[in-house]
C-alpha cells in the first residue's frame, strides 16, 4: 500500500511538532523515521495511525483519503512501545482482540479465529505461550504478542513505535532480524520509529532522519553517513567535532589542519565549517602544531585523545596499534588530519548559536 | 575466635514501635467492642437469637434496611462510575470544584445531610413540592431511606475507581481502536475489567457504610415500625429500653452481612487480578 503524506503540519498548543512534511512510501518498503526525541517522528506515526490529527496537509493510502477515516476504519497494525498487551488477556486472547470486535456480518467463526491465532503464535514462535498473561511474559515475549496481536487483522500497513527500545541488547539484536524476516513473509508495508540509528540503517530499505519536525534527509546508511544534507544530520551522525574554517577554492583552510585528504567541494568561498567525528580524525605529531593533548586513554583497542588549543577541546578516537598514534601522550603538539568530513558554509559562531536555541525549545516543549 | 551473630540493620527505623501502636489501636478501638458485641450475643443462644431476628418487627427493619442499601449501592455503582469518568477523561471549567464536591458527604456531618435532605423532598420544600404534583413521595418513605444512604455514600464508589482510571495506559484503548474495537467494545472489554475491581470494592464499602448508615436516615425516614424503620435506628430503641439482648442480636446481624459481604468482594477481588500477579 503505497502512503503519500503532504505538506502535513502539527502543533500542540503553540509548539509546531511538524513543520510541512511530504514523504511518500512504496508499497511493500520498510521505512524508519530516525530523529533525537521531540523530532515529531511517533506524532507522525500517530497521525498515520489516526491516533492524532494534522492541522493540515493531506493523508493518502492507495489513493483513499485517511484523514476523512477513524483509526478504526484505516485497518493498520501499530505496535506500541510499551506494547499496550491487554493485561486481563490471555496471550490468545490478545492476538484473537483484532478479529472479535469485527462486526457480527464480517467476524470469522470461532474456530477459523482459534486457527488463525495457533498459526501466528506457531509464526512468532511463541506456540508454548498461547495461555499465559503478559504479565508473566518477558519483554522480548510481550513484544512479539504485541506484533502478533497487530498482524491477525491483516493490517494495510503495519506502525511500530520504537519497537525495541525498552529491551536490552542482545533480544534486541535478537527481534531486529525476526522483524525483517516477519516484514518479508507478510509482504507488508512497514513503518517504524526508533532514535537507534544502528537500528534504523540496519533493518530499514529506507532511512528518513527527522529533526525538529522536518525531514532533514532521506536515504540509506551510506548515503547519510558520508553526505549528511544538513548541518543537523552531521551532529546527529556523530560529527561532533566542529572547526571554523576559510574555504577558497574548494579546499578547507585553517591554522593546525590539514586538509590533504579532504576533496574539494564546490562551495562559495568563505567562512565555514568543517564537521568531523572523532574515528575521522588524525592527529599528526608536529612540534609546532597548534593542537596539544591534553588527555589521553586507552580502553585496550581504541585510544581516546582530548586535544586543545587553548580555545576549544575536541574528542579524537584512534585504534591504538595504528602507526599514527606511536608516541601520542600529554602534552604533544599535533596537526589534525581529517580524512573525511562535512563542511556547510556560514562560520560556525552563528550555528552554536542556533544549537543552544533548538535545545531551548526542545525543553520548552516537554 | 568467635564471631558475633550480625543483626540486620532495618532501613526504616521504628518498626516495633509503629506496629505496636497500630495493633494497639485496632484492638481498642475495633476488636475489644467487636469481640464485645459478640459475647453478648453469643450468651443470649440461638433459639432466643433467632426469635428477636425473625420477630416481626426486627425482620422488618432489617428487610427495610437490606433493601434499600442495595438500592442505594445499585444507583451509586452506575452514578459514581460516571462521575469518577467524567472527573478523569475531560477537562472542563470548574473540575476542580466538582472533585472537592465529592467529598461532601464525608465532611458533612450526617445529620446535617439528613436535615437538609428532608428540608427539600417534604411536602412543602423545593423539590417536593413539584415531586407531590406527580405523586411520588420521598419523605418518610423506602425511597427517603435509599436518598439518604445513597447522598452518604458516593464518594467510596467514585474515589475508589477515580485513581484507577486515572493510571489506565491511553495506548490499551488506542490499541484496541486501532484493532478495530468500537468505542462500547473498548469500554467493555478493555476498560471495564481494569476498573472492575475497583469498583467492586468501592460498591461494596458503600453497601456496608448504608447498612450501618444512622444519623442521615432517621430524620427523613419517619421511623415508621414495619415501614421506615431501619435496623440501626432499632438497635438503638432496645438499647434505650435495656433490652440490650435485642440490640446486640441486631447489631451481630448488620455485623455480619456487611462482613461476609467484605470477603466476598475481596475474594471477586482477587479472583479477577490474578492474572496481573507474574508467574516467574
Amino acid at each position: 500500500m503505497s502512503i503519500a503524506i503532504e505538506n502535513m503540519t502539527k502543533s500542540f498548543g503553540g509548539t509546531s511538532v511538524l513543520r510541512g512534511i511530504d514523504l511518500t512510501v512504496e508499497t511493500g518498503e520498510l521505512v524508519a523515521l530516525l530523529g533525537p526525541s521531540g523530532s515529531g517522528k511517533t506524532t507522525l506515526l500517530k497521525i498515520i495511525a489516526g491516533l492524532e490529527w494534522p492541522n493540515s496537509g493531506g493523508l493518502n493510502v492507495n489513493g483513499q483519503d485517511w484523514l476523512g477515516l477513524a483509526a478504526q476504519d484505516r485497518r493498520i497494525g501499530f505496535v506500541f512501545q510499551h506494547y499496550a498487551l491487554f493485561p486481563h488477556m490471555s496471550v490468545r486472547d490478545n492476538i484473537a482482540f483484532g478479529l472479535t470486535v469485527r462486526p457480527r456480518a464480517e467476524r470469522p467463526g470461532k474456530s477459523v479465529i482459534a486457527a488463525k491465532v495457533e498459526e501466528l503464535l506457531h509464526f512468532l514462535q511463541i506456540d508454548h505461550l498461547g495461555d499465559r498473561y503478559p504479565a508473566q511474559l518477558s519483554g522480548g515475549q510481550r513484544q512479539r504478542v504485541a506484533l502478533g496481536r497487530a498482524l491477525a487483522i491483516q493490517p494495510t500497513v503495519l506502525l511500530l513505535d520504537e519497537p525495541f527500545g525498552a529491551l536490552d541488547a542482545a533480544v534486541r539484536r535478537d527481534l531486529r532480524a525476526w522483524l525483517r524476516r516477519v516484514h518479508e513473509e507478510t509482504g507488508s508495508t512497514t513503518i517504524f520509529v526508533t532514535h537507534d540509528q544502528e537500528e534504523a540503517f540496519e533493518l530499514a530499505d529506507r532511512v528518513v532522519v527527522m529533526g525538529e519536525g522536518r525531514i532533514e534527509q532521506i536515504g540509506n546508511a551510506d548515503q547519510i553517513h558520508d553526505h549528511p544534507a544538513s548541518p543537523f544530520v552531521a551532529r546527529f551522525m556523530g560529527a561532533t567535532i566542529e572547526l571554523p574554517i576559510m574555504l577558497s577554492a574548494g579546499r578547507a583552510e585553517a591554522v593546525g589542519l590539514d586538509a590533504s585528504r579532504l576533496p574539494r567541494r564546490a562551495l562559495p568561498d568563505g567562512p565555514a565549517t568543517l564537521f568531523i567525528r572523532p574515528a575521522d580524525l588524525t592527529p599528526v605529531s608536529d612540534p609546532s602544531g597548534r593542537w596539544q593533548v591534553s588527555r589521553c586513554a586507552s580502553n585496550g583497542a581504541i585510544l581516546r585523545l582530548e586535544l586543545t588549543d587553548g580555545a576549544q577541546t575536541i574528542p579524537v578516537d584512534l585504534p591504538r596499534r595504528a602507526p599514527e598514534a606511536k608516541g601520542l601522550e600529554r602534552g604533544v603538539h599535533v596537526t589534525l588530519r581529517p580524512e573525511a568530513a562535512a563542511i556547510f558554509s556560514g562560520p560556525r559562531q552563528m550555528q552554536t548559536q542556533a544549537q543552544t536555541t533548538e535545545f531551548a525549545r526542545k525543553e520548552k516543549s516537554l | 575466635m568467635t564471631v558475633a551473630a550480625i543483626k540486620p540493620k532495618r532501613v526504616l527505623p521504628g518498626f516495633t514501635l509503629s506496629l505496636g501502636t497500630t495493633l494497639l489501636y485496632v484492638a481498642l478501638v475495633i476488636l475489644i467492642p467487636v469481640i464485645a458485641l459478640i459475647l453478648k450475643g453469643a450468651q443470649i443462644g440461638p433459639a432466643q437469637f433467632w426469635a428477636i431476628v425473625t420477630s416481626p418487627r426486627t425482620f422488618a427493619a432489617l428487610r427495610v434496611t437490606v433493601t434499600a442499601a442495595a438500592l442505594a449501592t445499585i444507583f451509586n455503582a452506575f452514578y459514581g462510575l460516571l462521575m469518577a469518568w467524567v472527573l478523569t477523561r475531560y477537562e472542563f471549567p470548574g473540575k476542580r470544584i466538582l472533585d472537592a464536591l465529592m467529598d461532601i458527604p464525608f465532611a458533612l456531618p450526617t445529620a446535617v445531610a439528613g436535615i437538609s435532605l428532608t428540608a427539600l423532598y417534604s411536602a412543602n420544600g423545593w423539590f417536593g413540592t413539584y415531586l407531590a404534583g406527580t405523586g411520588i413521595e420521598v419523605v418518610y418513605t423506602l425511597a427517603g431511606v435509599t436518598l439518604a444512604m445513597a447522598f452518604t455514600s458516593t464518594p467510596f464508589v467514585v474515589r475508589a475507581i477515580q485513581p484507577v482510571l486515572e493510571d489506565l495506559d491511553p495506548a490499551l484503548e488506542q490499541a484496541a481502536m486501532t484493532l478495530g474495537a468500537s468505542p462500547w467494545q473498548i469500554f467493555r472489554r478493555v476498560v471495564l475489567p481494569a476498573i472492575f475491581p475497583a469498583w467492586l470494592a468501592g460498591s461494596t464499602v458503600a453497601f456496608a457504610r448504608s447498612l450501618g448508615e444512622f444519623g442521615a436516615v432517621v430524620f427523613i425516614a419517619g421511623n415508621l415500625p414495619f415501614k421506615t424503620e431501619i435496623a440501626a435506628l432499632l438497635a438503638f430503641i432496645r438499647l434505650e429500653e435495656y433490652d440490650y439482648q435485642g440490640a446486640a442480636a441486631i447489631a451481630l446481624v448488620l455485623l455480619a452481612l456487611a462482613l461476609v459481604l467484605l470477603i466476598l468482594s475481596n475474594w471477586l477481588q482477587f479472583r479477577s487480578a490474578r492474572h496481573l500477579e507474574a508467574r516467574s
